[in-house]
């Protein structure tokens, strides 16, 4: 019960969070308000049982992606030439709106469909460091896990390269 | 999480993701539609989790890693653009950048 009554909590906070990163004139103010919908979103997570992948969230997004968004927007200063009305009720803006609620009552109709059936019973190691490490390490995702890999690397050489002045 | 049950977790998801497909149409800061699209990534990450969690094995909490591996490598490069893109143009504004005429 308390289960449940904490996971309506942490998600009305992150949609209401989510909504204001969208509706935020502030570029800061939208990336902290990132911030907080990454953190709960992350105590969904532990609720889940995915304790590792709520450690990730926290150090990964809140901590490093959120830090070189927040790092950008304050090496840009912003803040001055973007006199953005809160909800600018422009054409774009109406169907903007109109198609997010479209999609979004539809994806719920459609997953109101799923079948009911009882969550699986899960052990008491399952989503720490062990098992997930078991499973990417062991299983068919060492290949990609070692892409992922160069996959970072080549972001960081592209990213260097492209924000530098001359090489 | 049995007090729960799946639906309401794909249920914040699925907000979620409208929330951030929102922000991508109607915004037009570059660096709000890269935080919307952020958004719309951690909300299918919830909708891994939750399969994973449903169906008691751990591949999607993994792939939840993977997508956040990527987001990491998305975000490093697409903010590298944006700082790109205001020192030849003076602007983040989408709005300015038709030179594709799109």
């Amino acid at each position: 019960m308390t289960e449940a009554v904490l996971f309506y909590l942490f998600s009305l906070v992150a949609i209401v969070a989510g909504l204001s990163v969208v509706l935020a004139r502030n570029p800061i103010a939208s990336a902290l308000s990132l911030v907080v919908c990454f953190f709960f979103l992350a105590a969904d997570y532990v609720l889940l049982n995915a304790h590792f992948v709520a450690v990730i969230q926290i150090l990964v997004y809140a901590g490093a992606i959120m830090v070189l968004f927040i790092f950008v927007i304050m090496l840009l200063n912003l803040r001055d030439d973007l006199p953005t009305p809160l909800l600018e009720i422009s054409r774009r803006g109406l169907v903007g709106m109109a198609v997010a609620g479209v999609l979004g009552t539809g994806l719920i109709a459609a997953l109101e469909a799923l079948p009911v059936t009882a969550a699986a019973q899960v052990t008491e190691s399952y989503g720490k460091v062990e098992s997930v490490g078991t499973s990417i390490f062991s299983g068919a995702y060492l290949l990609p896990f070692e892409v992922v890999s160069v996959l970072l690397t080549v972001a960081l050489v592209g990213a260097v390269v492209l924000a530098k002045r001359e090489i | 999480m049995e007090s729960v049950g799946l639906f309401p977790v794909l249920a914040v998801s699925a907000v979620l993701f409208a929330t951030g497909v929102g922000g991508v149409l109607t915004r037009k800061n570059a660096l709000i539609v890269f935080m919307s699209v952020e958004l719309m990534l951690n909300a299918v990450n919830l909708s891994f989790v939750a399969f994973s969690r449903h169906s008691g094995m751990v591949d999607g909490q993994v792939f939840a890693l993977f997508v956040m591996a990527v987001a990491a490598a998305e975000a490093a490069v697409g903010l590298a653009l944006v700082i790109l893109l205001f020192r030849n143009r003076v602007t983040v504004s989408l709005d300015d950048l038709d030179l594709m005429k799109g």
